[in-house]
């Protein structure tokens, strides 16, 4: 099996290559390569890796000609960064695909990425960063049958690690632009669109009854009128039990999810208004309970902030139940006025708040059966809440300067692990100032300060950046956990980073210590280890 | 069977060294901010450079190098009629502050939206900012990751060296 699959990888590289000796196509693609060391530090409770390297490398190849391209992705895991999971091992083509398009008609085969709507149903997609990836493995078509509309249709597997799981996915999707369908001409625009989601497991289970097929559907609408700009989604998920022994994981009742926003804006100004209702919505590809199974994506209805300690305590959604508000406002004071002076001033605010569900998920088995109330906020538990306003001032031609202030409340035990925790209510307060020494050199400071008696206590941070365009930069930083309520803890996490950037080539290399905690990047969190060590970044693209 | 795949690897890798001479833009779609579906490809600058910059609401470095863009971007289009297009890689999370927070940033670029990365990864965007410089034939001629102040003087030049030419 596994020479075949080669020798049909070596012919249609060999055809490639030969398409690409007569000029006649593009050959593209981009390499990355994070290898980082490990040396024991008990303190901060730091682990040596038996292999003292460890190394994740990506080698992605796109090749295309006119409406036909191919391309692939070579993994290597000598062995996995410590914060990976230790399923991905070794090396592999674990990504290939080719697609062309005629007449309308996209058809892809291999390995895509796809997303039905918001993702409340459907999403595969991947993250290196977070060792994320569930690319699908089978076919998808789109095509477009008239002006504004579009239709798609996949089946596949979904990957976990090294393999792909056991259930069949099959998907459909409608999206219908009603001005462009009927040729309105109309100030309000309107987008509708239909998604289905259905997943084949066989029932084996000698004892349950468990349903093989399990279907989710969603509907969709966006009305825009002007700097009006209105988008909802309602999904549902069938019944979808785990099939384990344990009661409280049998169950049968269907999940729903709600998410809708509104948004006005114009030059200057601009407002986002958003909730979300989640009620036992994660669908997974296989009947299972295990994170690396996720097929959908319930976005988390918080901002999604980059300064370390205001993302020290960060929210995710739990899908089995919650209910969240957010709002955003973005304002920018106009040049010339009291407040906006010289260049004028930039104001972001944002709240959110999220809280369980009146009484749990909805839950449908032999033993219980229950339906949360559709909107209940007060006396609910809390699970975050995050107030926060962050200014941007030019104050001169040299220097700018942004400044947050944020009050947060997080729920340990429930975003983080059970335990008696309650809930970690912090302060933050965050000055960033940048200074331009001369042309293209910069220095940049960070002071940051998360006041708090809970958790692991309270937090400074100090960065300074030095950075040379269009080539170096140098940072220091350290993180002093003085509040620490075990003094032993009472710990600096430095770290030290400098790089170098040359046309499509970037090299960093870094030195230090890092706490173990949350990391989140582009929406998603995973809980890594604390390390202590070297790290080289390299990544390319041609 | 490693070996041969390592092999196929660097065969291709060679042929497309030694072939590899103007790259265009691959044919994929992005989202308006009116939630229309256009071609990436389909994009017009009457045979003036454009500049394409991968960003994210949640990105820092990238909001200071379109910020920045945008106090001399007025001068830049007046001297070169350079024009630059922001793609957002913004996912359903935060997706809907794009259009709010480019509007009152008061950026004068074209928005688009690219929610689940597939013109990121066909591009070779493995992180933000990522900032590529189209000719007047729509070919990338020049590219640069990450931004740190002071690379738009850098930008600058290499758009005037394609005016120039």
């Amino acid at each position: 099996m596994i020479k075949k699959i080669s020798l049909t990888l070596t012919t249609a590289c060999l055809t490639i290559i030969c398409f690409a000796q007569d000029n006649s196509g593009e050959f593209h693609g981009d390499f990355d390569l994070n290898m980082q060391s490990y040396q024991e530090d008990e303190l901060i409770g730091a682990k040596a890796a038996d292999e003292i390297i460890l190394n994740n490398a990506y080698l992605n190849i796109n090749y295309t000609k006119g409406d036909f391209s191919a391309g692939l992705r070579y993994e290597s895991y000598l062995n996995a960064l410590l914060d990976f999971d230790d399923e991905y091992k070794g090396n592999g083509i674990m990504f290939r695909y080719a697609t062309y398009t005629i007449d309308g008609l996209e058809v892809t085969a291999g390995n895509y990425y796809e997303q039905i709507g918001s993702g409340l149903i459907f999403r595969s997609y991947e993250n290196k960063g977070l060792g994320q990836d569930n690319a699908m493995d089978g076919v998808r078509l789109k095509y477009r049958p008239l002006k504004g509309v579009y239709l798609k249709g996949f089946i596949g597997k979904s990957r976990t690690y090294f393999t792909y799981s056991d259930g069949i996915i099959r998907g459909a999707d409608a999206e219908i632009n009603v001005n462009e369908a009927l040729n309105l001409e109309s100030k309000t625009r309107i987008i509708v669109g239909q998604g289905f989601v259905s997943r084949f497991q066989a029932d084996i289970n000698p004892k349950l009854l468990l349903p093989q097929n399990v279907a989710a559907y969603s509907s969709r609408l966006n009305i825009i009128n002007g700097g009006w700009n209105y988008s909802g989604e309602y999904a549902i998920k069938l019944n979808d039990p785990v099939g384990s022994a344990t009661a409280e994981e049998n169950n049968y009742a269907n999940g729903n999810a709600l998410m809708s926003s509104l948004t006005y804006s114009q030059r200057g100004f601009g407002i986002v208004a958003e909730m979300h209702r989640v009620d036992h919505m994660e669908f997974r590809s296989e009947r299972a309970k295990e994170k690396q199974y996720i097929i959908n994506y319930i976005p988390t209805l918080t901002k999604q902030h980059t300064y370390t300690l205001l993302a020290l305590h960060p929210c995710a959604t739990q899908p089995e139940g919650e209910f969240g508000t957010q709002i955003d406002v973005f304002y920018k004071i106009k040049k010339g006025s009291l407040l906006g002076g010289k260049y004028g001033t930039k104001i972001s605010f944002n709240f959110s708040r999220i809280n369980a569900l009146n009484g749990g998920n909805s839950f449908l088995n032999d033993n219980s059966e229950h339906t949360p109330m559709f909107i209940s906020i007060k006396g609910e538990e809390l699970y975050f809440r995050d107030l926060n306003l962050e200014i941007y001032k030019k104050i001169n031609k040299k220097i700018r300067v942004t400044g947050v202030i944020a009050r947060q409340s997080y729920n340990k035990d429930v975003l983080e692990k059970p335990g008696n925790y309650g809930i970690v209510e912090s302060t933050i307060a965050i000055a960033d100032i940048s200074y331009k020494i001369k042309k293209g050199h910069t220095v940049r400071i960070e002071l940051q300060e998360l006041l708090t008696d809970g958790g692991d206590g309270s937090w400074s941070m100090g960065l300074v950046e030095y950075t040379v365009s269009p080539h170096w930069f140098f940072a220091v930083q350290d993180m002093y956990n003085w509040g620490n309520h075990d003094l032993e803890k009472q710990l600096h996490y430095v770290n030290i980073n400098c790089g170098f950037l040359s046309g499509s080539n970037r090299f960093a290399i870094g030195y230090g210590k890092k706490r173990a905690g949350i990391f989140c990047v582009g929406g998603v969190c995973k809980e890594v280890p604390s390390s202590n060590g070297f790290s080289l970044t390299i990544s390319s693209s041609f | 069977m490693k070996k041969l795949f390592l092999t196929i690897t660097a065969i291709a890798l060679f042929s497309t060294l030694s072939v590899a001479q103007s790259r265009t833009l691959p044919s994929l779609d992005v989202k308006t901010l009116d939630g229309e579906n256009i071609n990436i490809t389909a994009i017009e600058n009457d045979g003036n450079p454009i500049v394409i910059s991968f960003w994210a609401t949640w990105c820092k470095p990238c909001k200071k190098e379109l910020n920045n863009i945008s106090e001399v971007y007025e001068d830049w289009q007046d001297e070169t009629g350079v024009k630059v297009i922001a793609i957002s890689i913004d996912n359903s999370r935060s997706m809907a502050k794009v259009s709010p927070y480019v509007n009152a940033s008061d950026w004068d670029y074209e928005v688009y939206l690219d929610p689940n990365g597939d013109l990121k990864r066909a591009m070779g965007v493995s992180t933000v900012p990522h900032t590529f410089l189209l000719n007047a034939k729509k070919e990338i001629v020049w590219q640069h990751k990450g931004y740190v102040d002071g690379d738009e003087d850098d930008l600058l030049e290499q758009i005037e060296k394609i005016v120039k030419k």
